[in-house]
């Protein structure tokens, strides 16, 4: 610590700026490199908190994977490969550019600097637009969370009218880029063409996504069709459902084991003690949770319970229904979550890159000032670790 | 900021006593709207969050007041569960949490550590505005449809519940990020400003504490919001992770939940203990006992608090072994607990003590946090457990922790900074007949319970068994001395404000940082950097009668220390 330094301008403290105070150093700061430790210890901290956000999601995936192993195997064959693996690219090849943006900053490469804070926006557009393919065909499946589930196997089905509502935005946005890019051209306002250029660069990047998750949806989706045709072939009660076709096919055979049908209720005794219970209305707890028992039974389709034939009875139930909003609906619950709030750290992420390159066209960062760079670049990292483990998790596991 | 400006003296404003301090520093609304200034954000945590509590508060009266006999009273089954969910969400969430890290924490921090502010002032008033937030959304619960499923959002009571759950929980998921962002800067600017002479073991145990307590912050907060995300999913959505209806499992909800909210005890706890360990130092003239000892056990509790989560659901149906090894970890934490507490009665053992309000307070809160404490020990007990959970001794236990632990710290602490934060003296006399009464209100209300508990009357019950009326209406009356014990203290507070006589720089003898500038700090908190010494060496402090506080009779005394690696303050010997 240099003492002596912070003597002799702590002394005229009322003062709003001190002589030898840098612009860019904040007044509570004694010098640079203490606010450059402080920016970046609260950074790593953030990222602790971020982790521990993420891990309550891999928790949930953890435990629902555990109790039905069989239900993610067989959903996860709706999540198309080749569109995870192209965003886990996309995702690699921005943290590459992200790094290289930290390392112009510190030379002052500013042309560069906005260059490569551009790219790694662009990735993440096309990761969006990729994602957005994605969502929007699953919703049009009416592969959703467990309420709204709603998956028929072989029935038609058409996601645009989802696509064009995730996509609003982003084409209003580019629109107005659009639009100011050609107003400062016009105006010659060098300063604004440098932001709105590459931002209406970054956001035709989006629909660059969106149509490269159409080119390759639209062959997969046949493969489903596929898939579909040959389940309906093969189901014997009409109602198996073709992905679970696909854990047997793939030798899933614990499945039935840990998982079996539904089972006839043998709450019957519990509830007539409930039912005598509930006569009385003060019992307010034993009238809810009767109608709870109630509802579940009425309501599930595939409880998790053990058979009480016990596993011969089970082994004999060769195929399982999962095409329902408990179990099916499940995964895709999960499967919304972990990539939803996922998404959003990458929207935020956007949020504060696009103000970091406004921040490095107005030549901020230099040598001694690189600091909101570099914990930017930590942040967007985390975002692209957690994808580096949500795809295979999600995707690749089967 | 609107820097610059003159500072408007006011005949009543302490102004007049320090002619530039961070009150006067700028005038007008937008100043205090907008202000980064540590001092003016702890100042208006400190009213939010007493707010919240006279709400809670009130909450709490009413409960009582229903509760005086079995039938006839005005309140109906249905306002009965609404009420106390909301006198139990809006003390954790809206007060307890905040009150000693963000209203005082705010305060004393950076002035403890000679620094100028916080490490990221904007992050700090952000976190205000989320607080702000977050109380909004939970009095918009208050007043739509209320909530009703208790204050830890059990499932399936919350994705059944016709109330407003989602508001609730929004609310509750925005205070999280006040909170750790409130914890994040604390530790930054632990790490990274503390001045030169001040290691890690020179620093004052309140300092200790808001670390440990911010660690806890950081690292269990992120949890409960994805907890109550999925919570809101789970509403709006059905995602069926906790909703038994749709095949979720409500005990998965129950481990989520108190894995944020046990370690969220000690957020409660932690500074509590913080202020005691100044206080009891100060207040009996005498340097702490075993300094080394409660700093680390602060840290030990903040880090054993995330591995006892389970005992919470002993009876939710974990498999033994489980249950066995939650208990076994839940008696390690009363080892760190107890360390503390003897260290303060070592500290207090021929100092010579003065019976000043918040010293009062420091007492009270010894008496009861050690009540507190050791019925715990029923409660991490197995075989008790099963009989007494969800009992009025469960709620006894945790009033007397969190109320008579941390409420009880966090008034003697506001009495003990209160001459610090406004520059102005109370009146000691009401002060002590408030600690007194509260002292007396509070072991009435809740001693009780225990009894009641005991004998199996289940808690959240609207109504009793009429063996039980004797009992709750003693419980009742405490809680009424115990609400009047508090409204004294409050006026006691709000009277000093406008008749107080100015506080002088030093009022009680203090050897940490705040006590070397004036009352109230000016707006850069040091006109110089302060000389950096032993926190706890009250040798050279005497009293001043002219100044009626007092002052440091300089030794000879250096900037960094002579010998680094010489003897720490707490080796030093005690006279």
């Amino acid at each position: 610590m240099a003492t002596t330094e912070v003597l002799t301008h702590e002394a005229d403290a009322h003062d709003d700026h001190h002589g030898d105070h840098p612009s860019f150093l904040a007044h509570h700061f004694d010098t640079p490199e203490q606010q450059y430790d402080s920016g970046k210890l609260g950074m790593w901290l953030f990222l602790v908190t971020e982790v521990l956000f993420f891990s309550g999601l891999f928790c949930a995936y953890a435990i629902y994977r555990f109790l039905r192993p069989d239900v993610f195997a067989g959903c996860s064959e709706f999540l198309n490969t080749q569109l995870g693996a192209i965003n886990t690219g996309v995702l690699l090849f921005s943290s590459l550019t992200m790094a290289w943006a930290v390392r112009c900053a510190q030379l002052e490469q500013h042309k560069m600097l906005t260059g490569m804070l551009a790219a790694t926006l662009s990735c993440a557009s096309i990761f969006l637009g990729v994602k957005a393919i994605e969502y929007s065909h699953k919703f049009g499946m009416g592969l959703l969370p467990g309420g709204f589930y709603s998956y028929v196997p072989g029935a038609p089905h058409d996601g645009t009218i989802y696509l064009v509502w995730i996509s609003a935005p982003f084409a209003i946005i580019l629109l107005g880029l659009f639009v100011w890019y050609v107003v400062a051209c016009l105006g010659q306002n060098k300063f604004q063409m440098r932001i709105s250029g590459p931002m209406t660069i970054v956001f035709l990047c989006y629909f660059a996504g969106v149509g490269l998750g159409t080119l390759l949806e639209s062959g997969s989706a046949e493969g489903h069709h596929e898939g579909a045709a040959h389940a309906s072939a093969s189901d014997h009660e009409g109602a198996v459902h073709e992905a679970g076709e696909v854990a047997h096919e793939a030798g899933t055979e614990i499945a039935p084991a840990t998982v079996t049908e539904i089972t006839p209720s043998t709450a019957g005794t519990d509830d007539s003690v409930l039912e005598m219970l509930a006569v009385d209305t003060a019992n307010t707890g034993v009238r809810q949770q009767l109608s709870a028992a109630q509802r579940q039974q009425e309501l599930s389709g595939g409880p998790v319970s053990q058979s009480p034939g016990g596993k011969a009875a089970a082994v004999s139930e060769a195929s399982l229904d999962i095409n329902n909003k408990f179990l099916a609906g499940g995964f895709f619950s999960i499967y919304y979550c972990m990539t939803g709030i996922h998404a959003i750290h990458i929207l935020a992420g956007m949020g504060v890159l696009t103000w970091l390159l406004v921040r490095s066209v107005r030549h901020d960062f230099n040598r001694q000032y690189f600091g909101p760079v570099d914990y930017v670049g930590l942040y967007w990292h985390i975002v692209d670790l957690i994808w580096i483990y949500l795809f295979p998790l999600l995707y690749l596991i089967r | 900021m609107a820097t610059g400006a003159l500072p408007v003296g006011k005949t009543a404003s302490p102004a007049e006593h320090a002619p530039d301090n961070y009150l006067t520093h700028t005038s007008g609304v937008l100043s205090w709207i907008f202000t980064l200034d540590h001092k003016r954000i702890g100042l208006m945590y400190l009213v939010g969050i007493l707010t919240s509590f006279f709400i809670g508060g009130m909450l709490a009266m009413a409960i009582r007041a229903h509760l005086i006999s079995p039938a006839d009273s005005p309140l109906s089954n249905e306002q009965y569960n609404q009420i106390f969910t909301l006198h139990g969400a809006i003390m954790v969430f809206l007060f307890i949490i905040p009150s000693i890290p963000a209203a005082l924490g705010n305060f004393l921090v950076p002035v403890m550590l000679g620094a100028k502010d916080v490490a990221f002032p904007r992050l700090n008033l952000c976190s205000f505005y989320l607080w702000c937030g977050g109380a909004i959304f939970f009095i918009s619960a208050l007043l739509s449809s209320g909530l009703d499923t208790g204050w830890t959002f059990y499932t399936p009571y919350s994705t059944d519940s016709e109330t407003s759950v989602v508001l609730a929980t929004l609310g509750a998921f925005i205070l999280g990020f006040s909170s750790i962002f409130t914890g994040l800067n604390f530790i930054v600017t632990i790490n990274t400003m503390r001045p030169p002479g001040m290691t890690w073991f020179r620093m004052p145990l309140f300092l200790w504490a808001t670390y440990s307590t911010s660690i806890i912050q950081v690292l269990a907060t992120p949890v409960l919001g994805i907890t109550l995300l999925l919570l809101i999913a789970e509403r709006t959505l059905h995602v069926g992770i906790f909703d038994p209806e749709f095949n979720g499992d409500p005990v998965t909800y129950q481990h989520f939940f108190w894995f944020y909210s046990h370690p969220a005890v000690y957020i409660m706890i932690l500074p509590a203990f913080g202020i005691i360990s100044e206080l009891i130092s100060v207040h009996s003239h005498k340097g702490i006992f075993g300094y080394r000892f409660i700093a680390y056990s602060s840290v030990a509790i903040a880090l054993l608090g995330f591995l006892v989560w389970g005992h919470h659901m002993f009876t939710a149906g974990m498999s033994s072994l489980t249950t066995i090894i939650f208990s076994a970890l839940t008696f390690s934490v009363s080892v760190p607990s107890a360390i503390k507490v003897f260290n303060w009665l070592a500290t207090m053992y021929k100092g010579s003590i003065s019976l000043t309000t918040p010293m009062c307070y420091a007492l009270v809160f010894l008496f009861l946090f050690t009540i507190g404490g050791l019925t715990g020990l029923f409660l991490g007990t197995l075989s008790t457990d099963l009989h007494l959970h969800d009992t009025y001794f469960v709620v006894a236990h945790f009033h007397y922790v969190m109320m008579g632990g941390t409420l009880v710290a966090f008034v003697g602490g506001l009495f003990h900074w209160w001459p610090k934060m406004i520059g102005r003296m109370y009146n000691e006399f009401w002060g002590r007949v408030s600690s007194v009464l509260v002292f007396i209100g509070f072991n009435m209300a809740f001693l009780p319970q225990f009894v009641m508990g005991s004998r199996g009357m289940p808690r959240r019950y609207a109504t009793y068994d009429g063996e039980f009326q004797a009992l709750h209406q003693l419980s009742s009356v405490g809680s009424f001395i115990l609400g009047i014990g508090l409204l004294i203290a409050g006026l006691c507070l709000l009277h000093s404000l406008f008749k107080g006589k100015l506080a002088p720089a030093n009022p009680w003898g203090g050897a940490t940082l705040e006590w070397m500038c004036t009352s109230p700090p000016p707006y850069y908190n040091f006109a110089r950097p302060p000389v950096v010494g032993d926190p706890y060496e009250f040798e050279h402090i005497d009293y001043d009668p002219s100044i009626d506080g007092y002052v440091v009779n300089e030794p000879v005394r250096h900037r960094v220390p002579s010998d680094p690696h010489g003897a720490p303050a707490h080796a030093k010997h005690h006279h």
